[in-house]
């Protein structure tokens, strides 16, 4: 095949996948194993400083933010991660230092509630890099290719851009067609870190809503991490087969963490805690505030049980899940009245 | 627009004008803040067989409490017909079943190209933006482009800072010349000024309506290049009290309207 052009950025994520293969015959577990653990011993086994992380989810919706306060805790350092419309999270993470490298298809704002403070500074001044940019869809078909044990995926987009320029994709005529096509370059992150609804204890999950790219990211990552709002028997998972969406072969850990999504939106459960994240927009405005934040929420407390206490415990939650049910006043305290 | 400041908002008007432009019985890929406004107020007005798609996988929902603020949050599955994923909503663009796409751009040049990656240069910002999310994918998939943002000299631009989206490129051909598929690109510019168009020929931006009690300086006035101007120009119709009444009730809580 001929190649017409080259984007200039960083590939990240990308091995052959014949040494994935063998990477997954000697590390990856295909017998239904009991993977439960806690969240520290989650995080420190598989997130280790310079890891390549992505998270499931999409911006502020089913994000496993206890996860994110956890590697924080931890102060992971020089974390490469995959801003496939990475908000909060990676928001989070870049606050508390724990990011060198980002690459971008949708990073540092946080949608309607505008840009993230934190995050533009440490770009702006170079203490993040944007290692590549791509788009939405490059991304979930750089792990569609990876889930696939491909090295590629071609596709329609990034063609003619900027985006293109500062990817790692590479453009080629197309042999069946002849006309030019972009190849987007397989991505196996070392650690994906996922919330889903519900569970068993060896990893079979169901996600109600939108499933985002979750289904490709779980089987493109070589080490899973899944949150879960519940663990259920392996039964409930057996009665409705067709509702798993990532089973046991490709998960690593199992943590049960209820409300783990705070202070966003589990669909169907609760709903964003917008108090919280202007908080956070408010706090992290400057380094002192950004500070005073961690110490407050992730330093100060213990667990993630400790943290739901002091962001208003059990009335602040059943606030989010009326929200969720459309059956309480939505409020948005970043709207000016 | 002085005389009628106490009707309606710019917002509101660029938010009328642009659900106008939506054909019943099509799909509209959407996200937040206006462009969502837009396509539900179509659907509660001239066009109830509108397919609304999120890219995260929320398709056909019903008109949610409240407006979505994220493009995957769970108004926008609200009494869906599917909850797919991104690689569904893509492949589905990809293989021409999109004909609406929403787009937003912090510049835009006059060939349509649209930059929402960073303003100054890449490796020293003056300001670093979100990057190109699902709007590159939009803006290279979809038939039928339409931009909904906000003109002035520092948005409506000679050269955008980054290509994040393409639009018509360098001119005529450029699209297919790159790879993209044929018969795409952008089709609409809806500013709180006026509606534009491209031209079939050179591709650059004209000039399609003026919103009422916006002249044509105006529309110069804010613009760094030149757009061109037909003969004969039309004036957007105002909002109907029935639109602004619909279009109040999608957003009882003002997420976009009163910001």
């Amino acid at each position: 095949m001929e190649v017409l052009d080259e984007g200039k950025g960083e590939l990240l994520g990308w091995v052959d996948p014949e040494e994935h293969r063998e990477w997954v015959r000697k590390n990856k577990c295909l017998s239904m194993e009991d993977k439960t653990m806690d969240l520290r011993e989650a995080i420190s086994k598989f997130v280790q400083d310079g890891s390549y992380i992505a998270m499931g989810g999409f911006g502020h919706v089913r994000v496993s933010m206890a996860a994110i306060y956890e590697i924080v805790r931890q102060r992971k350092r020089d974390l490469i991660v995959a801003g496939k419309t990475a908000v909060h999270d990676l928001d989070v993470l870049i606050a508390a230092g724990c990011v060198s490298k980002v690459e971008v298809a949708y990073s540092f704002g946080h949608e309607l509630r505008g840009l993230s403070p934190a995050s533009r500074r440490a770009v702006e001044s170079g203490r993040v890099k944007v290692a590549a940019e791509w788009s939405n869809a490059a991304f979930q078909w750089r792990f569609k290719a990876a889930a696939s044990g491909l090295p590629f995926i071609p596709a329609y987009v990034l063609l003619g851009t900027d985006t293109f320029k500062r990817s790692a994709a590479k453009v080629v005529k197309d042999p069946f067609t002849g006309r030019p096509i972009c190849l987007i370059p397989a991505c196996f992150p070392d650690v994906a870190i996922i919330h889903v609804h519900r569970c068993d204890k060896y990893g079979n999950c169901q996600i109600d809503g939108a499933l985002v790219m979750d289904s490709e990211l779980a089987r493109a990552a070589k080490r899973l991490i899944i949150t879960t709002e519940e663990i259920v028997p392996t039964e409930e998972i057996r009665k409705e087969p067709w509702r798993t969406c990532i089973p046991y072969f490709y998960v690593d850990a199992v943590v049960e963490v209820p409300y783990g999504c705070h202070p966003c939106n589990m669909p169907g459960c609760y709903y964003f805690d917008e108090e919280h994240i202007a908080e956070y927009l408010r706090m992290t405005r400057t380094e002192e505030g950004t500070k005073e934040y961690f110490d407050k929420y992730v330093f100060g407390v213990e667990d993630f049980n400790q943290y739901l206490e002091l962001i208003g415990g059990v009335k602040k939650l059943n606030y989010l899940r009326e929200l969720e049910k459309g059956r309480a006043r939505f409020v948005y305290p970043w709207i000016s009245s | 627009m002085s005389k009628n400041k106490s009707r309606y908002t710019q917002t509101e008007m660029m938010i009328v004008a642009a659900s106008r432009l939506l054909e019943d019985g099509k799909t509209v890929f959407t996200g937040t803040g206006m462009p969502i406004l837009a396509a539900l107020l179509a659907k509660k007005t001239h066009a109830p067989r509108l397919a609304i798609i999120y890219e995260a996988g929320g398709m056909c929902p019903e008109v949610p409490p409240t407006i979505p603020i994220s493009v995957g949050d769970s108004m926008t599955t609200y009494k869906a017909i599917m909850a797919a994923s991104m690689d569904y909503v893509m492949s589905f663009i990809q293989a021409g079943y999109g004909e609406y796409a929403f787009l937003g751009a912090a510049q835009i040049d006059m060939y349509g190209n649209i930059n929402t990656t960073v303003i100054g240069p890449y490796d020293k910002p003056k300001v670093r933006l979100p990057g190109s999310g699902g709007a590159n994918d939009f803006g290279s998939l979809c038939w039928r482009i339409i931009v909904l943002m906000r003109q002035d000299k520092q948005r409506f631009v000679e050269r955008v800072d980054f290509v994040t989206t393409p639009g018509y490129l360098t001119g005529p051909g450029a699209r297919e010349k790159a790879g993209l598929p044929r018969g795409t690109g952008p089709w609409r510019v809806v500013t709180q000024l006026g509606i534009y168009g491209f031209d079939e020929q050179d591709k650059r931006m004209t000039l399609l309506s003026v919103h009422p009690g916006v002249s044509i300086e105006d529309i110069q006035n804010n613009s760094s290049f030149p757009i061109k101007i037909p003969k004969k120009v039309e004036v957007t119709p105002e909002p109907t009290d029935e639109e602004l009444r619909v279009l109040r009730s999608l957003d009882p809580y003002g997420v976009v309207l009163r910001k």
